[in-house]
């Protein structure tokens, strides 16, 4: 009834060709696949960047506009440029047109964009229609206007009004990752339920299958059921690999919150048709009272300079808390004496890597290793404060004794500059959804001819 | 006692959005999902991670003898408190819980 080809789970990550040539001969209705997530923090979404190299980017999205012309449908991407702002999806645009000129093609493009203007959200929280998920963050608008970016997850209605637009390639800003997958099925009258479903299960590709870095997926929609369908040698799908994939990165792994409803694949069964192949049926979804999409946003939160020294001396090794401890305490002193900062201004943390930088408080073993790194971590307010501390930490982490009165030791330094600028930080400050009276409310949908 | 990591098949943890952090638990056969979710308190996980008991979101899964430990992420993912911004290392701390 309808046919999706999945390349991969994210732009970027790279797909078996020899599988994507299977599923370019099946003949799909559409080659969906995903530019990304929150996954890698928000530095992304705050920059509005890609986390992907733009040469893989390129070299993967040819393949793609090729396959999809070769195939006779069209190619949607969601999420494009890893956190799907305005400024990610142009740098997708400005591939495409590269690719366009260097193959000497043409296609119809749309482009959906979901970037949000701050007084437009603090507009809808004075209204009421904001509203916090679990977890979230308190927020007021000095937080909603200091953010750098905010995007709204797009659904299968956006997602399907682009489609509409008759385009070769659809160019998604923040998508939900299975929006793009489950949009065309619920077009043609497939149950949202087994729609939604699909795409849950096929957003990463190959993941819900053995060999998962294989990446193609096929999904096909009957009235009644979906068949996944792996097309990479070796790779299975199993209705073990297949429902095993609703635990991965959701923290309930029987409901699912999308714009307009919830997907519940309480009652879902999984069927083996082969080794290979699984058929899945009895997904149910439930429209809600009220259309919401969410919100993600980002803003700065302070400047960092880091430090790095390698203890390999034992005595320090076995003392290396309470001696960065001690460091700690002094280069915050000589920070306050020597600047005319304040200590709200600034913040000042070791990290020792061997010892337990990873978990923190949460460490419940003690080793015995046989160097640490001390990671000196200088947070502020400018990056010309983050910049000066760094280098009033330098010489601590380089010469700082364990007790007055020893010779003055000396620690191994890989880097010169010992001092690293990381400029800005950013941080995740939205986990709401927004009520909209109509889908597009909240998404700008434009076509060009390329 | 054993250590849970070594009677299950794997233990997996990750992000789950900016918010929420999720560890998975394959315990690879019934027996040893009996085991995990009879030996496994919720309340002795919530201390090890120093997150309170009530918010702790936990799937005991027979079809997949999986048991699934979901909770809010005590530093959101990239603040300057976050240590691991894909919440990789939880895994190792649930695989070294002692199973009766």
């Amino acid at each position: 009834m309808v046919r999706i080809l999945i390349p991969s789970g994210a732009l970027g990550l790279g797909y078996d060709p020899d599988a994507l040539e299977r599923g370019i001969a099946n003949k799909p209705d559409l080659i969906a696949i995903d530019g990304g997530s929150t996954d890698s923090g928000p530095s992304y979404l705050g920059r509005g960047v890609s986390k992907y190299a733009r040469s893989s980017t390129k070299a993967e999205w040819a393949g793609l506009m090729d396959a999809a012309r070769r195939a006779g449908c069209p190619l949607v991407i969601g999420t494009a440029g890893t956190c799907g702002a305005g400024s990610a999806v142009d740098w997708l645009l400005g591939i495409t047109r590269e690719v366009l000129a260097d193959t000497g093609q043409s296609a119809k493009i749309a482009v959906l964009k979901s970037d949000q203007a701050p007084d437009d959200i603090s507009a809808a929280l004075a209204a009421g229609r904001v509203t916090p998920l679990p977890a979230a963050p308190e927020i007021d608008v000095p937080l909603i206007e200091s953010c750098t970016n905010i995007v709204a997850l797009a659904g299968v209605e956006q997602i399907s009004a682009a489609l509409a637009t008759g385009a070769d390639i659809v160019i998604a800003g923040r998508t939900t990752d299975t929006a793009i997958i489950a949009a065309l099925p619920i077009e043609r009258g497939v149950d949202a339920g087994l729609a939604w479903h699909a795409a849950k299960i096929g957003e990463c590709g190959a993941l819900c299958a053995t060999n998962p870095q294989s990446g193609v997926l096929q999904v096909d929609f009957e009235s009644d059921s979906f068949v996944l369908t792996p097309l990479a040698e070796g790779a299975h799908a199993t209705p073990h690999t297949v429902s095993a994939h609703m635990l991965y990165e959701n923290s309930d792994p029987f409901l699912l919150y999308e714009p307009g409803g919830v997907l519940d694949v309480t009652g879902a069964r999984y069927e083996a048709l082969d080794d290979t192949r699984v058929r899945v049926t009895g997904s149910k979804w439930s429209p809600s009272d009220d259309y919401t999409v969410k919100l993600e946003g980002a803003r700065v939160a302070g400047f960092q300079t880091i430090v790095l020294a390698l203890l390999r001396d034992a005595r320090y090794v076995a003392n290396a808390a309470a001696w960065a401890e001690d460091i700690v305490a002094r280069c915050t002193a000589k920070a306050v004496a020597r600047t005319s900062a304040t200590e709200d201004d600034f913040s000042i943390e070791i990290r020792l890597i061997g010892q337990n930088a990873t978990l923190g408080a949460l460490e419940t073993r003690l080793g015995d290793p046989v160097e640490i790194g001390a990671l000196g971590l200088v947070t502020a307010k400018t990056p010309e404060l983050a910049g000066e501390i760094g280098k009033l930490l330098n010489p601590y982490l380089l010469h700082h004794p364990l007790t007055r009165d020893e010779e003055q030791p000396t620690f191994a330094f890989p880097f010169s500059p010992a001092e690293i600028d990381r400029g800005a930080i950013y941080e995740f400050c939205l986990n709401h959804v927004l009520r909209l009276d109509d889908p597009m409310d909240a998404f700008s949908l434009e076509t060009f001819d390329a | 006692m054993p250590e849970l990591g070594r009677i299950v098949e794997k233990v997996r943890s990750k992000n789950a959005g900016p918010f929420w952090l999720t560890v998975d638990i394959f315990c690879g056969s019934q027996d040893a999902f009996v085991r995990v979710r009879d030996g496994l308190s919720t309340s002795g996980v919530a201390r090890i991670l120093d997150t309170p008991a009530q918010t702790l979101k936990r799937f005991d899964i027979e079809d997949l003898a999986v048991v699934k430990l979901s909770l809010p992420r005590p530093a959101v993912q990239g603040t300057t408190a976050d240590r691991d911004m894909h919440g990789a290392a939880l895994a190792a701390l649930i695989a070294e819980i002692e199973i009766p």
